[in-house]
């Protein structure tokens, strides 16, 4: 569907885009996660042809975008909900874009309909709130019913029933076979969202994976036993694991599950009080990609 | 075309641009109907209207001199020495200095008859214009540029009058010939004197302006001879359109085929005057809301990122800019055009009434005059329009479009002496308001053709391509970037 292979950008002196390369595609929903200034939107600009790439290319169904004709019909894309003319309706906001891809007005009731602007279409858009905003953006990407759709940011500024609307509607996107990339700086948005995730870095990929694969790389089998007996950190360490104390009369364990070290505890006739288990979350998994892409990039430029 | 509907679509849907379309028309027609002028004519009783006189070209003329003439039939031609020409000018009520004004007049002439405003064809020696050959008032052949005693020659043969000049009045040149239709078998043929109003420009700190009176000149002309085929001596003086403007104009004095005549007046196209130009003086109120709705139709686009979206629904870059150029463009033509019509058609009406005496203007100049505001305002608008898009900041671009576009023209119709406000009409985009000229200016009437009287240096047509060469300039330079750009 959207496919970036190898873009190279430059802005001076500095690089935005260090060979960005990945694939988005039909039916996921692709998460697009990285810090401020990694890249993601300087990505989805060279994307849609409005910055020019030093080097590398991104194709949209195998053409670059700027060769689409009515090119909304082949990708929908929201890059800044602010960007519309604030005395104009939100109606007659999609009206100019409907006609620029040839399409009429009856196509535009039916995305604000569908977005939820049906009741607040004849009113002007610079009195909508981001939220709100959010949705016209969505309503404007969805106008040419494009089998592809790249979001930036969707959910800045909604407020969390917004955000679980949004949720619903990226997922029913990709459910009728639509690739849709969203981009966030924060991953927790993007939990239970997305089904595939490329994590970016200094303007290029660091992980490029599906949500299941990067929760099990990340659970890295984190435990905290809480008990009162001095023994325990020595018995642990006999039976293979780590143990370090959590401060608070805990201690957090590695390299034994959790039913090993209920089971070596117990030999030992060592009482506990709680013994938990800790799920990574997509936050964890990305804080750890990310903070080896610091690491890395400490060592200087190659 | 879907692109070119989109951005007529964008335009219409901002109420403050639609707003700015009507002010364009709105501004032309406020200030070209309401009677910001006013004049004497019929405003003093049945007597006071003003008819003007309109010679065969259908142009207001003037035909004022001193004719010693005689019905002459059929061919022959008549010969004269002018031996000198002199004149007085108007210097004050009362008092006059020695002074010979550039196109006094002293020759020959065959016209057919004493009534004003009827056709003619002469030869003369002018104050510093050489010899010329000149009929029908609004044409004009130079001959010989010296000065001194000239010998000067009149031949009619049918309809057709051919003139020529001799320094000795043996080896003659001929100035030049013409048909003139209506001339009738029997003309009337002599010696004609005029001389015209005389003016000068004054510059006094902020105020610009002219200041003249009248002339007379002398001529003393020897061996006036009728001959091949004329015949006749009976020689008799009679002042053509009523008294000289001179108010003591000395009577002739004949000595044999000697004469001293005077003369005040003139015989030409009228000078500088108030024309349909007068109507289209609200033009520069509205090219200003035109080029603010140019330059911001396309500078908004930057102003919130719109231009992405705008360029992701069109990734054609140099189409949009065209579209955009398109629907600006064609928008302040049509009210230009509109706006203009009404002003052409009722404003001279209105001015009529006020008394203001008015100068005939064509049909075909009217059109000129109302497809001529569309199409200043039109490129005008377009020239903000790739100003907007190489500025990319509103108030920059508006500010750049209102003083090369608008300011030029009002510098010069105000505080400018008039030579330089001419030399800024030729080469500023302000050029194309020659395009609302409504009657010609005449190099062989002096006078003070002025901008702010409605008279530009560059021909209507010429105007319009400076204002285009500097559209295209910036439009094709805005293109560039556009597609240069990353935005």
């Amino acid at each position: 569907m959207i496919l970036v292979n190898g873009i190279r950008k430059r802005f001076g002196a500095a690089v935005a885009l260090d060979g960005m390369t990945f694939e988005v595609r039909p039916g996921q929903v692709t998460g697009f996660v990285g810090p401020n200034g990694a890249g993601k939107s300087t990505t989805m600009r060279v994307i849609l042809g409005l910055d020019r790439p030093d080097a590398g290319q991104a194709l949209v169904e195998g053409k670059p975008y700027r060769e689409l004709a009515d090119p909304m019909r082949h990708l929908g894309s929201l890059l800044d909900a602010g960007a519309l003319q604030p005395s104009r309706t939100a109606r007659n906001h999609l009206l100019w874009l409907a006609h620029s891809q040839g399409l009429g007005a009856r196509r535009v009731d039916e995305v604000l309909e569908q977005t939820g602007l049906g009741g607040v279409a004849r009113r002007r858009a610079g009195g909508f709130s981001l939220g709100m905003r959010q949705r016209l953006g969505i309503a404007a990407a969805l106008l040419g019913d494009p089998p592809a759709l790249m979001l930036d940011e969707p959910f800045n500024g909604m407020d969390p029933e917004g955000i679980i609307w949004m949720r619903g509607f990226l997922r029913s996107l990709a459910g009728q076979g639509r690739a849709v990339l969203v981009s966030s700086h924060l991953m927790g948005e993007l939990q239970g969202t997305a089904d595939h995730v490329i994590v970016v870095g200094r303007g290029r990929v660091i992980a490029d994976a599906s949500v299941a694969e990067l929760l099990n790389s990340a659970s890295s089998g984190r435990i905290t036993v809480r008990t009162e007996s001095p023994e325990a950190p020595g018995i642990l360490a006999a039976a293979g694991a780590t143990a370090a104390p959590t401060g608070d009369g805990g201690l957090s364990i590695t390299g034994l599950p959790a039913e090993r070290i209920a089971e070596v505890l117990h030999r030992h006739g060592v009482t506990f009080s709680e013994l938990a288990a800790h799920r990574a979350t997509l936050e964890d998994a990305y804080l750890e990609l990310t903070r080896d892409a610091v690491e890395f990039r400490a060592e200087g430029p190659r | 075309m879907s692109i070119l509907r989109a951005e007529w679509t964008k335009f219409w849907t901002v109420r403050g641009w639609v707003l700015g379309t009507v002010a364009v028309a709105g501004l032309i027609m406020v200030f070209g109907l309401a009677p910001g002028m006013s004049g004497s004519c019929g405003k003093h009783g049945p007597a006071s209207e003003c008819k003007p006189l309109i010679g065969p070209a259908g142009v207001e003329v003037k035909d004022g001199f001193t004719f010693v003439h005689q019905p002459l039939s059929g061919d022959g031609s008549v010969t004269v020495r002018v031996a000198s020409l002199t004149g007085e000018i108007f210097a004050g009520p009362g008092a006059s200095r020695p002074g010979l004004a550039p196109w006094a007049k002293a020759g020959l002439m065959v016209k057919s008859g004493t009534t004003p405003g009827s056709t003619y064809a002469a030869i003369m020696v002018t104050g510093s214009h050489g010899v010329r050959m000149q009929w029908d008032f609004t044409h004009d052949k130079a001959g010989p540029s010296g000065s001194g005693p000239q010998w000067l020659r009149l031949s009619r043969a049918g309809q057709t009058v051919t003139a020529a000049a001799s320094p000795d009045g043996s080896a003659w040149t001929e100035v030049g010939s013409t048909q003139l239709t209506g001339l009738p078998v029997t003309a009337e043929v002599g010696l004609f004197v005029t001389s015209p109003q005389y003016s000068t420009e004054f510059h006094e700190g902020l105020l610009n302006g002219s200041q003249g009176g009248p002339s007379l000149a002398t001529g003393t002309f020897e061996q006036l001879t009728a001959e091949q085929g004329w015949s006749g001596t009976a020689w008799h003086t009679d002042w053509i359109g009523g008294k000289p403007d001179w108010s003591e104009t000395p009577e002739t004095e004949q000595e044999g085929s000697a004469f001293r005549v005077a003369g005040s007046g003139d015989v030409g196209p009228t000078g500088a005057g108030v024309s349909a130009t007068q109507t289209l003086v609200g033009t520069f109120t509205a090219l200003i809301a035109a080029v603010v709705l140019g330059a911001v139709f396309m500078s908004t686009e930057y102003r919130r990122g719109l231009i992405r979206m705008t360029l992701a629904a069109g990734p054609r870059r140099l189409h949009v800019l065209a579209a955009k150029a398109a629907v600006v463009g064609g928008v302040t033509f049509v009210c230009g055009v509109v706006a203009a019509a009404v002003v052409v058609v009722f404003g001279q009406r209105v001015l009529r009434a006020n008394g203001v005496a008015l100068l005939h203007t064509t049909t075909l100049t009217e059109v000129r005059l109302m497809v001529g505001t569309g199409a200043l305002l039109a490129f005008s608008a377009v020239l903000a329009l790739g100003l907007g898009a190489l500025l990319r900041r509103s108030v920059t671009a508006v500010t750049v479009a209102i003083v090369t576009i608008v300011l030029p023209y009002l510098l010069a119709v105000t505080v400018l002496p008039v030579e330089a406000a001419r030399g800024l009409l030729r080469f500023t985009p302000a050029a194309a308001f020659a395009l609302q000229q409504a009657v010609k200016q005449y190099p062989q009437v002096d006078d003070l053709y002025a901008p702010a009287v409605g008279y530009f240096p560059l021909s209507p047509w010429a105007g319009l391509a400076v204002l285009a060469g500097w559209t295209v300039l910036v439009l094709g330079a805005a293109a560039v970037l556009l597609r240069r750009r990353d935005v």
